[in-house]
Formats: structure tokens, sequence, C-alpha cells
């Protein structure tokens, strides 16, 4: 039983560790409020029973429109047959509502159970009340509240107007995970008939009356901007309207249907100033990383001293490229902007952002826009960007100040990215660069191990470094999670004109490539089994405290084992068959996996992947298999082919075909285990990509005796 | 602009529109169906695929030109009466994460029960190949189709 205070609840805070704010609001007036029970933002009863639980985060495949209200009905005792969900949008009642991080349910699962623990405490003092009973004698069961001795039974419907007349209480007991009911089940999901149906609105579906479409032609060079335009061509395209510059970088061509723009787009003929980067290309890159590497760096962990160790030094060096996102809906936002007023309908991971931004370029004040936040095809940090919406009010002001509203000539401007524009114009996976050294005893095992970490910073690209230059999102992605007792690792900022953006498990991916194709190397150099040396140096139960986590040697030591045991290691494997392992640490959740190959004409083929993962409390294990296998298909494409190259300051990739993520035929089966736990609930959309690409090029090394230093594995 | 009639989802449907428009538009903007989805433009990602005439296509490279008089079938007609086995499927085996190709895997699916009842993995991966799905579905999306395989699609229209 965890006690709550009011005084926690009321001013934010909720101790969930993570500054969220539970906000408190009589939503409907005096008048109604006996028709509706709301105690708190995130939950309204209604007297005909229906629950509805509000959703402040953003869903774009990761399953939170159903994971985070389960959370909310557990503590409720709700009759999940009767929850509706609403999306919220920007607003000021939920703290951030950044979707990103694997942190959706991590930092909510504080705020939803006592949310619901909250409404469902005043509705058993409210059925007390009307028994005269005591309220200990009274329990919630599945939408109302019983009272055995008299087998007396109100439904939270009729419990409405009383207990919206209660003082809200300063404490509630939350639920032991033993009584949990709805929380830990395989529950289907909400959105699934809509999105088989075709029914479901993402961003790119949302339509209103006289709706105008924009297609943008955007400088191909990075940081180049647009000399001169010529819309001559664009203006005989039947249903063009309006033909401007948006930014210094963009010339949008709107229409009256999406084919129409982009058939005027086609025919735009503009100058562009291709400004200081057209010589750029992918060999500066790599050469502007080694540069940066002869840099000292910022200390990101450090323990013992790696320089005083003595033994047998191995050293390697790991690299890999920019990478796109690349979901399967391209960018597109609508707005509607009315002169003192912006209202959008966004598929946003970034609510906030998009409306701070937003109201930063068109000139209004914040609470002067609204965004409305729509299903998502895809995210993978893709739309951690505020670049679609901004592109969508600016068109909007555009035409608004050229007079299409007082003529009655369109309503709201909806922008549309082609695929292309999503390839050529997205923020990228920074390119790095990773140095590793490690000092091995007499029996090889390790003594000492150094990694050097050499990126540049997405944040502080946009503006946003961490405290000493270390880009804020390694705190989440680079701990080093082996009991060793001379570690040190080490970041190193590099610069890059190249756009860069968070992609799914962002420096996680890198990391986790380098280090635990490294720790393989050490095994292999020692002629030790990869999966005994990684025992061996999670034997000791240690705590590692990396930033602000506090990472077990215990729980790692267990995912290693679990997916070794489900994967058969010490079983021996057909003819042509290897495999190879790997553990890895990332958003407070472990993973490791084993993978499965034979080699085909030099190239690997992928036959199975079993993934073991701790992630404290499941909330939903359907959810949780959907995200684990989904991760490791998107981090194949990303060991196997995933590589964006830059050729005088543009993008060389621009669809499927040359950025082919993987298909039917590539798909390895997938097993996922996760270790029973009752901890608090941890990320879990982004911790199986990191292990995928050292675990397959472990298992390369074990079929080749080659060894995999860059990716992509193909192509590079 | 030219004006075509296609028989959509079982109604006959007048469209103005320039000849060279892709059908995936005109089902899109013009009669809004917005199940079909846009992914590539390209024919590569199959997010777009509809029936015309029963045979799975790629409607963003299909011009409308060339499905005028045809009966085309779109995810919102591929169940008549109800869902489709295919849809029934997709529900039960909890297919789509982001869901946004999914409206494009069901109608490619369709098309390969339509012809082969009782695919075998070999013949489920050829058909599928052709649909991307970046959430990583490939699994639950052979297993739907193995669950709906056999099974009479009632309600189905059949691309007719």
């Amino acid at each position: 039983m965890s006690p709550l205070s009011r005084r926690e609840f009321v001013a934010g805070g909720v101790s969930a560790g993570a500054g969220l704010v539970v906000g408190f609001y009589l939503p409907h007036g005096e008048k109604s409020r006996k028709e509706i029970f709301s105690p708190n933002a995130y939950v309204r009863i209604t007297q005909d029973n229906k629950v509805t639980i509000v959703l402040a985060r953003s869903e774009m495949g990761q399953g939170v429109r159903t994971a985070l209200p389960m959370i909310l009905a557990e503590e409720l005792e709700a009759d999940w047959k009767n929850i509706e969900i609403e999306q919220a949008g920007a607003s000021t009642l939920y703290g951030d509502q950044s979707t990103g991080g694997s942190a959706s349910v991590k930092t909510t699962w504080d705020p939803m159970r006592k949310a619901g623990a909250a409404a469902r405490e005043m509705l058993i003092s409210a059925a007390a009340l009307a028994w005269g009973v005591p309220r200990s004698s009274c329990n919630a069961q599945s939408g109302s509240i019983v009272h055995a001795a008299s087998k007396r039974r109100l439904s939270y419907g009729e419990l409405v107007s009383k207990a919206a007349t209660l003082p809200i209480p300063t404490d509630v007991p939350l639920k032991q995970s033993k009584d949990y009911k709805i929380v830990g089940q395989r529950l289907a999901r909400v959105d699934t008939p809509s999105k088989v149906k075709g029914e479901a609105v993402f961003g790119i579906d949302f339509k209103m009356p006289e709706t105008k479409y924009a297609v943008l032609s955007r400088c191909p060079t990075i940081g180049g901007k647009v000399a001169s335009f010529d819309d001559k061509e664009s203006k005989k395209i039947s249903g063009v309207s309006y033909v401007g510059k948006i930014g210094d970088a963009a010339v949008a061509v709107v229409a009256d249907r999406v084919w129409g723009a982009m058939e005027g787009r086609r025919v735009l003929n503009v100058n562009w100033d291709d400004g200081p980067n057209k010589d750029l290309n992918t060999a500066v890159v790599t050469e502007s990383l080694k540069q940066a590497a002869a840099k000292k760096g910022a200390s990101l962990y450090s323990a013992g001293d790696v320089s005083k160790t003595a033994g047998r030094r191995i050293s390697a060096e790991y690299q890999l490229p920019f990478m796109a996102h690349a979901p399967m809906e391209p960018g597109n936002c609508t707005a509607n902007y009315s002169g003192n007023a912006c209202e959008l309908w966004a598929p946003t991971q970034v609510p906030q952002d998009c409306r701070d931004s937003v109201a930063q370029a068109v000139g209004l004040d914040p609470d002067q826009v609204k965004v409305n936040v729509t299903l998502m095809g895809g995210g993978f940090g893709r739309r951690l960007e505020h670049d679609y919406a901004v592109e969508a009010a600016l068109v909007s002001k555009a035409l608004y100040d050229a007079g299409f509203q007082e003529k009655k000539l369109g309503g709201p401007a909806k922008v549309i990215w082609t695929r292309e524009d999503d390839m050529r114009f997205s923020t990228y996976r920074p390119a790095s660069l990773h140095q590793l050294s490690a000092v091995v005893d007499g029996s090889g095992w390790p003594v000492a191990f150094r990694h050097r970490i050499i990126a540049p910073s997405i944040s502080g690209q946009k503006g946003q470094p961490g405290p000493n230059g270390i880009d804020p999102d390694l705190p989440d992605e680079a701990a080093f999670v082996y009991a060793l007792q001379n570690v040190s690792l080490e970041y190193v900022l590099a610069e890059t004109a190249v756009p860069l953006g968070w992609m799914r498990s962002v420096y996680a991916l890198q990391v986790g490539f380098a280090s635990e194709s490294f720790v393989d190397e050490l095994a292999a150099a020692a002629g030790k089994d990869p999966l005994e040396y990684r025992l061996h140096m999670l034997a000791r139960d240690q705590d590692v405290s990396y930033f602000t986590t506090t990472w077990k040697t215990a729980r790692m030591r267990t995912v290693l084992q679990l997916a070794a045991d489900k994967a058969g290691w010490k079983n021996p494997l057909p003819p042509g068959r290897f495999r190879g392992i790997a553990c890895f640490g990332c958003f407070s959740s472990y993973t490791a996996e084993v993978v499965e190959i034979s080699m085909e004409n030099e190239t690997p083929r992928v036959h199975r992947v079993v993934a073991a993962v701790d992630c404290g409390q499941v909330v939903n294990p359907s959810i949780l298999e959907q995200q684990i296998q989904g991760g490791i298909v998107y981090a194949l494409t990303n060991a196997l082919r995933a590589k964006i190259t830059i050729e005088k300051g543009r993008v060389v990739q621009g669809n499927f075909d040359d950025y082919a993520p993987l298909r039917m035929e590539e798909t390895p089966v997938v097993e996922v285990y996760s270790v029973p736990s009752t901890e608090a609930p941890t990320g879990i959309g982004e911790p199986s990509v990191p292990p995928l690409a050292p675990a397959l090029c472990n298992a390369i090394y074990a079929a080749t005796k080659k060894r995999i230093w860059a990716l992509p594995i193909l192509n590079s | 602009m030219a004006d075509f009639t296609l028989r959509v989802n079982g109604s006959e449907k007048k469209v103005s529109v320039a000849p060279e428009t892709p059908l995936l538009w005109v089902l899109r903007d013009t009669l809004e169906l917005t199940g079909t989805k846009f992914g590539c433009g390209a024919g590569l990602c199959g997010a777009c695929t509809v029936h015309v005439e029963g045979a799975a296509i790629r409607s963003c490279s299909t011009p409308v030109s060339q499905v005028s008089g045809k009966s085309v079938t779109t995810i919102e007609g591929l169940g008549a009466n109800g869902l489709h086995v295919l849809q029934e499927a997709w529900i039960a085996e909890e297919v789509p994460q982001c869901g946004y190709c999914q409206t494009g895997q069901i109608m490619t699916a369709a098309a390969l029960l339509a012809k082969t009842p009782n695919p075998s993995d070999e013949q489920i991966t050829q058909a599928m190949n052709g649909n991307l799905c970046r959430c990583g579905t490939y699994e639950r999306i052979r297993k739907a189709i193995h669950r709906a395989s056999g099974m009479s699609p009632v309600g189905a229209r059949g691309g007719q």
C-alpha cells in the first residue's frame, strides 16, 4: 500500500520522479458537475456507466492507447468493456506529453495508477454514504461498489452524482501486483478493429471541408535557400491556386487536390542557393569523426583506473552511418490559421513542441494554438520533430494573408510529404565512430574496458546541449552493464551539418553494436564461449550507477541466461547454422538476444531470433511481444542495409528501392520471453533494437571468422 | 480533365479528374475512401493495394484512365456483409501496430486467398513480399493468413 498525499497529487510531482503533473480542474462547471464525476484530468465517469480515460501520449503503433488506460482501469476496478479512450491534444494538464524514450508506461505508471485509485476511493465513499455503512465494508469490483454483507451493489454510473460532491482524498492506497486483473493480461488493443477496416484516421486521412493541399519544394542541399522561382508552369496545372515561398528554403504549391499539388511541384522552377554545404559528402563526415576522435572527451562513466591496469591490450574501432526512420506514413499536418488562432491536426510525438513552435513561427501566443493529435503511421522518433506542423501553419497563414478565407477560396491547409521528401529531408541517426580497448589478464578475462563514443550531438545541434557537452540522450543509452572494476566511457562531441534526429533506440544502437561486438572479440581472443565470457563478466552482483539509473548485473545475467536457455545455446546446431549473442541495457530495461543464421553466398540469412527482456511489470504481454518483434525487424534493416549517404551536400537515397526496409522473405522467427517481475515497469519500445546488430555480427563471426567493424553489413 | 466511370465497391462512381491521376488519389481525395494509403508513390511498398477486377494492384502507380469502366475493390468494400475472414484473422492475431500498411497487406492477402485458398509458407512469402511494414508485423501477418486460409470468405465481395 503506497500512501499518496494530497499535496503531492494536487501540486504535481506525483512522485514519478519525472516531473509529471496531474492537473486538477472542474471541467464542466457546477451545473453539470453532478452528471459527470471527474476527480482529475485523466478520468471521467458518467451516469450511463461510461468511463472515459484520457490518453496524454501519442499512439504511433506502440500500443499506448491500450496500455496506459489499462493501468488506470486497474486501479479504478473498472469494467474494461465500458472504457472509452479520449486522445488529449497539447495541454497544460499532463506535464510533458512527449512520446519517446520508451518512457510512456514508465513515466505515467504512477500518475495513471493514482488517478484511478483516487476515483475508486471516492466511489467507495459515495456508496458507503448512500448505504450508511462503513467504507471498510465496501469494495470496488468491475465497475461497481459492492457491500458484501448485504449483497447490495451500485454501479459507478449510479454513484456519479454523489461521488462528484466528495472531497478528493488525501491518501489513496494502490493495489498490489498480485491482485491485478487487467495489468498483465493479453487484452486486445483498442485500435485494432478500426485499423483493419480502414477506418482509423491517421494524420494524412484527416480532412475538413474546403481543405487545400500543399506540397513543398525544399532546397535539396543541406543549409541551402531559395534564390528565385518561376511558377508559370505550376499555375497551369488544374486546381493549383497558390505558389509561394515558405521560410527561406522552400516553395509551397497549393492545390485543391493532392495530385494537383504534386504535379504543380513537378513543373515548378526553382533556382537554389546551395549555401555552405555544397561540397559535403559522406567521406568528409567520416574524416571529421576521425579528427574529432583526437580530442579529449567528456566522461560518461568512470570506475577504477583503466590507464593503470597491466596485461594484454586489445583494441578495435567501429563505425556506423547515418540512418533514416522512414515511417510508412509520410510527413503531413493540417493547419487552420485564422488571424488570431491556429488549429492543427498533427500526427506528432510532441504536441506541446508543435504548439510552441507554431506559435513562434506564425506570431501567436502558445495558448492561441490548438494542437489535436491524430494516429500516426509509425513514428520511430521522426515525429519528435515539429517541422511538418510549422510548415502547415506557415502555408495556412500564407493562404490567409493572401485572402483565401475572406474570399472563401479555401479552408485549412494540409501539407503532405512524398516518400522522397521523407527520405531526403529527414533528421538522421547520427553517424558515429567508436574506439574500444580492453586489458585482459593471462586467462583472457577483461580487467579494464574503455569505450570512446565519437558522435555529433542531436540535442546540441538543436541548440540544447547537455551539461559538459554530453548529449542528454546518452544517460539513457550508453551504460556498460557488467561487473568490471576498471571502466571508462567517454563521449567526444563531433560536429556535422547533416540534420540529426532521435531514431528508435537513439545512441543505444551505435553504442550497443560497438560494445557488444567488442566483447565478442575479447571472448574470441580468449578462446572462450561468448555466453560463458559474458556470464563471467556478470558473475558478481553489482549495482552499476550510470547517471540516474542503477543497473543490476543480476538482472542482466538473468535475461542473458534466459535468452541462451530458450535458444538452446548449449545444444549443437545443424550443419551450416551459426549463432551469436548480445545483451544490452537501455531505457532502464535489460535485453538479450540470440541470433541464428546461415550464410548464403557470403550473405547472412537470419532464421531465428530469441529475445529475453526484463522491463519490470509487464502491462500487456501481447503488446510487449509486438514491440520486441517489431524492434528486431527494425534493427535487422538497420544492421543489414540502412545507410544514408551524402553527395554534394544532398542526401542520395530517395525511396524504398535505395533505402530498402526488411521484407517478409528476410524476416526471421522471433521468440520473446520476459522475466516475471513486479518491479515498476520500464521501457520496451526501443530496448530490443541495440542487441540485434552485434548478435548478428557475432553470428557472422562464428560462421566466417570475419569481424564486422562497420554497419551496414551489406554494401559496406 | 476528363470524366471516368468506375465501379467502386459495387457502386458506380463518376469522377472528373486529370487522366494521369493515380487511382490512389482518386480514391482518397475524390471519393474520400482513405483506407487505401499513400506510402511511396512508386509501387515499392504496397500500402496503396486495391483490387481491380479481383487482382491486387498498386493504386499509386495506376492512372485512373487505365481502370475506367472497371471494378475496383478497396478495404472499405472487402467485406460486403461485415468483416472479411482476413480482417477477422487480423483482429484475432492482433496484427497491427501503427496499422498504416495493414489495409494494403489485407488486400494483397485477399487476392492471394482468392486464388490459393490454402497457401504454403512459401506462397505467402511470395505474395506478401511486395508489402512493406516498418513496425515489423510480418510474423503475425503470416499467422493471420494461415488462420484465415481454408475458411470460407463469408461476406467477401472477392473483388467482383
